[in-house]
């Protein structure tokens, strides 16, 4: 095992099950990250408790994919947990503290009555910092981080870029974009048709900040620009900004007649493509221009030993996931008369438990109240 | 302060919130395992009604210990990058596996323990409710293996830049102190889950609501604590004399022993002065000390001296931390033995000062548990990999007024969050289960959830649970 550890070939597998996992949770949460971006825009409460019931069942899951990128790279690339976690603290920290919020505006919002507004108001500033830090790091990590003796040196600010500014409305943009997406494939009536609508000034602003964003990083960080314009490069690059702006179009023409699911699947593929992007710009480091994964890459004997759980436990986690959207598939419906406590923890219900008596259609807990009831009046 | 200290109060503050959610999820997920098997082997309502309840309350406290998680595995990075940069190839791959267990397990079973009973059936639901605790316990299980690494490292060397490569897996996981450390924290865990159980029944008992599922559930903590009290006495007896032989400085700091002593008395309570290096207004028992620790009249037993002042943990700190765990082991002792006296007198559900008593003595658990990784941790001090690496050198490049900002937000947050689950927790355990079995026990008529009993069972007999104000608001939410 450990022998079979040792080629230089190991940390490119690695990186890439790291690749895998930040990308499903990018995928994943920029869905009810956008979910939440999009909250306060709704015109009404009826849509907002639809938008929250269809993120539901799924949200939490998303989450985990988080923790999953972060304990992967102390395990596998030690060297980008200790340099880029300091390096980019601050933002970090309020990241955390804005998914923290965003958790409890959920569960409150749904048993608050008077101050409902306030919820609203939390869940969506919650999801709008969660992605403006995201996005800062995004932009520190391609404009690349200080590093001296082996350890990250620059101060509590200098994470701080345009270019992070530019990536941070961007994936508001993005993640807007996924997030209307979703519901255009999950709501009906008046809430399906508010997506639609705010989908076009999502998908601009997708459009214009990734733009904005390449342009940007191709003048202020030269590495990147020679990545991207010495000669071979550009024509086998090529392809990945025209697919695109293929796709862009296809999106934008597809908002109102296309099928349902379009818009989401094709702006997942657009973050694909970004992501690819991203790839391109800052490979073959771990820490940008500093640390390469075969330099970053933890011992061959905590590979191996890594490597046992991850290729049992990822697919089985994958696997059950999939299930779990499958058994949502269809069209979200608001709870009717919430049983505010008789269901404690939304989330968890939706992950996993098969609810299949609902004939796919995504029921966010009618389970325990209405069984509840069901006993005690026979 | 210095950004080390900021960086370790807020360490300390934000894994000192985490654990009350694990030791508190880990106890009620095997209760609520336990409900389950009785209801799949007697099909008796009582069960069924208590699982509901209490799976509720489990629910509530793992997304608790989720979402503070979260920030843990972050913290590692972002103010020990000193340290990660050091063992991150030891126990990086211990974190990841917890959360890759944590996940597992969350991602598969507790949507059907939570959501599916009643959906499947009753074996599949005991199946799930299994799945879910025993993967908590292997949650811990990895955790532990790393904080224990920590403490009495092996099966590991570092190399010239400090940093550890793994040498021998099974070495660096079952550590000296792993065996001990995690069966005290697993046993912690239930007797804290057992006193909740007994505090909020005794809360329904008192006030004569839900009589028959209260006095059952309140029956089984009982019964329950009267094993574990004492297992975990034991097993902290055990653990202290591991602390002995593999860090003895840590255990001088919980006695309080200054000098090297053949036969040392045990200080009951005095205040070590680190200045002086010696106790003032101690209270000694001559040569007790010496018989629980060395099992012998005459054993020898170092001192704090053995190491210079700096090399000293906090002995106040880790002195009175200890005292606080043990008082506390010996006041749920004492709260089990008086149960089992009143039970044999068969007032056990009628001494109603008792039930207070119980009410009282659920924060006990989790006070304990803190106490007890304060004395772990502390005592371990001034080295965060004990004989190897020092916390000092183990901070990350990041500025104290950086530090100082998240420590300020965490504190606010984190109070917003606990006072957000009292709230959902708290409304639900004083609503307490719902009660659709006859009462069989004695004296019915003190049941407050009976009294429309009379009018009710014309009607529907099984619909009294819902003639409590409480139980009612419950049923109705939900239909
Ligand atoms: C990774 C393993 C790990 C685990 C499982 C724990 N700790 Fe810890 N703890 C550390 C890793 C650590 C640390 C990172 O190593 C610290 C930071 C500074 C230090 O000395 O150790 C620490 C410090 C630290 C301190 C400060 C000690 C001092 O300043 O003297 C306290 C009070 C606690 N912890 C409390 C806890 C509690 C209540 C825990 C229960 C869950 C716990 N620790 C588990
Ligand atoms: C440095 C210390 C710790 C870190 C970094 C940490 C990290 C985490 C994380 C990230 C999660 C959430 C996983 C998920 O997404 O589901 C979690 C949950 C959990 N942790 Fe910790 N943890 C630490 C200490 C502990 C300790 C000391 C224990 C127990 C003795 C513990 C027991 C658990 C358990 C049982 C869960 C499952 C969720 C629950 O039951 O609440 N953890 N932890
Ligand atoms: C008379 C009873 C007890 C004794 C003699 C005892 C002994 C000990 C000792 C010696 C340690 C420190 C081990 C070390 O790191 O060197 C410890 C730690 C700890 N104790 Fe206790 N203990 C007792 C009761 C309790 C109770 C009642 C609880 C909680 C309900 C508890 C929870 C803990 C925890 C969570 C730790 C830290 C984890 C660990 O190192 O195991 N203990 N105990």
């Amino acid at each position: 095992m450990i022998e079979l550890m040792q080629g230089p070939h190991v940390p490119l597998v690695f990186a890439a099950v790291a690749a895998f996992c930040v990308t499903v949770y990018v995928l994943a949460d920029g869905l009810d990250l956008g979910v939440g971006i999009l909250f306060l825009a709704a015109p009404r409460d009826a849509d907002r408790d639809a938008m929250m019931a269809s993120i539901e069942p799924v949200w939490d899951a998303n989450e985990t994919w988080l923790v999953m990128g972060g304990t992967l790279l102390i395990a596998a690339f030690p060297a980008g947990y200790y340099v880029l976690l300091p390096a980019f603290y601050l933002p970090i920290m309020f990241m955390l503290f804005a998914l923290i919020f965003r958790g409890i505006a959920f569960e409150f919002r749904l048993q608050a009555t008077r101050f409902r507004f306030l919820w609203d108001i939390a869940f969506f500033a919650g999801s709008l910092l969660a992605t403006l830090c995201q996005g800062l790091i995004l932009g520190g990590l391609i404009g690349g981080v200080p590093m001296q003796d082996g350890m990250f040196s620059g101060g509590p600010f200098s994470f701080f870029s345009l270019l992070g500014l530019l990536c941070g409305v961007g994936l508001v943009g993005g993640y807007a974009l996924i997030g209307a997406g979703w519901l255009i494939w999950k709501t009906v009536g008046a809430t399906q048709v508010f997506a639609r609508e705010i989908a076009h000034a999502a998908l601009i602003l997708t459009a214009v900040m990734m733009a904005l964003v390449s342009l940007w990083s191709a003048i202020t960080v030269p590495e990147v620009a020679a990545r991207w314009f010495a000669l071979p490069n550009l024509l086998m690059l090529a392809p990945v900004p025209l697919a695109t702006l293929a796709i862009l179009a296809a999106i934008w023409r597809g908002i109102w007649d296309g099928a349902e699911p379009r818009t989401f699947v094709l702006s997942l593929v657009v973050f694909a493509l970004g992501l690819v992007g991203l790839v391109v710009s800052l490979w073959p480091y771990v820490v940008p221009r500093h640390v390469t994964v075969w330099d970053g890459a933890a011992d061959p004997q905590t590979l191996a030993f890594i490597a046992v759980g991850l290729a049992i436990i990822l697919p089985v986690v994958l696997a059950y996931q999939a299930h779990a959207y499958w058994v949502f598939r269809g069209k979200a419906a608001p709870h009717a008369g919430y049983g505010g406590e008789t269901a404690p923890h939304g989330g968890y219900g939706g992950r996993a438990a098969p609810h299949g008596g609902h004939g796919g259609k995504a029921v966010p807990h009618g389970g325990y109240g209405g069984e509840a009831a069901g006993s005690a009046h026979p | 302060m210095d950004a080390v200290e900021l960086a370790r109060a807020q360490f300390a503050f934000t894994i000192g919130f985490h654990i009350l959610w694990p030791t508190l999820s880990i106890g009620l997920a095997w209760f609520c395992t336990l409900l389950s098997f009785l209801w799949w082997r007697t099909g008796k309502p009582v069960y069924h009604d208590l699982l509901r309840f209490w799976m509720r309350l489990f629910a509530l406290s793992f997304g608790m210990g989720v979402i503070t998680g979260i920030v843990l595995s972050y913290e590692i990075g972002t103010n020990w990058a000193g340290f990660s940069r050091s063992v991150s190839n030891v126990l990086g791959p211990m974190f990841m596996y917890e959360t890759l267990t944590a996940f597992f397990l969350e991602a598969g079973f507790i949507g059907i323990m939570l959501f599916g009973e009643g959906r499947v059936s009753k074996g599949m639901h005991l199946f799930s409710c299994l799945m879910v605790s025993s993967g908590a316990l292997f949650s811990a299980t990895w955790i532990i293996a790393a904080n224990s690494w920590m403490q009495t490292p092996a099966g590991a060397v570092a190399d010239a830049d400090g940093i550890f490569h793994v040498t021998d897996w099974w070495q660096a996981i079952f550590t000296a102190s792993f065996p001990y450390r995690l069966a005290h924290m697993v046993c912690a865990s239930f007797l804290t889950g057992a006193f909740v159980v007994a505090g909020v029944s005794a809360f329904h008992i008192w006030r004569r609501q839900h009589l028959v599922a209260s006095r059952a559930a309140f029956s089984m903590a009982m019964w329950l604590a009267l094993v574990l009290a004492p297992t975990q006495i034991a097993l902290g007896d055990l653990h202290g004399r591991n602390t002995l032989e593999h860090q003895p400085v840590k255990l001088a700091a919980m006695e309080g022993l200054w000098d090297t002593t053949r036969g040392p008395a045990m200080t009951v309570i005095a205040w070590p002065d680190m200045a002086e290096q010696k106790n003032l207004y101690a209270l000694d028992i001559p040569h007790l000390a010496s018989l629980y620790l060395t099992h012998s009249w005459d054993g020898e037993v170092a001192g704090l001296k053995t190491v210079p002042p700096a090399d000293q943990p906090n002995v106040p700190v880790v002195f009175f931390a200890f005292r606080i765990m043990v008082g506390i082991g010996l006041a749920l002792l004492a709260t089990a033995v008086t149960g089992l006296v009143l039970r044999l007198r068969g007032r056990l559900f009628h001494a109603r000062w008792f039930h207070l008593l119980a009410m009282g003595t659920t924060p006990l658990g989790f006070l304990g548990v803190l106490a007890g990784w304060t004395v772990t941790e502390a005592g371990r001090q001034p080295w965060i990999i004990y004989g190897h690496l020092r916390t000092a050198e183990a901070v990350a490049p990041v500025t104290a007024g950086a530090v100082t900002t998240s420590l300020l937000i965490f504190f606010a947050v984190y109070n917003l969050l606990l006072l957000s689950f009292l709230w959902f927790a708290g409304r639900t355990a004083l609503k307490g289960p719902a009660d659709t079995s006859l009462p069989t026990r004695e004296r019915p008529g003190l049941d407050r959830t009976n009294v429309g009993l009379s009018a009710a069972s014309a009607t529907a007999s099984a619909s009294f649970s819902s003639s409590s104000p409480a139980a009612g608001t419950l049923e109705q939410a939900g239909a």
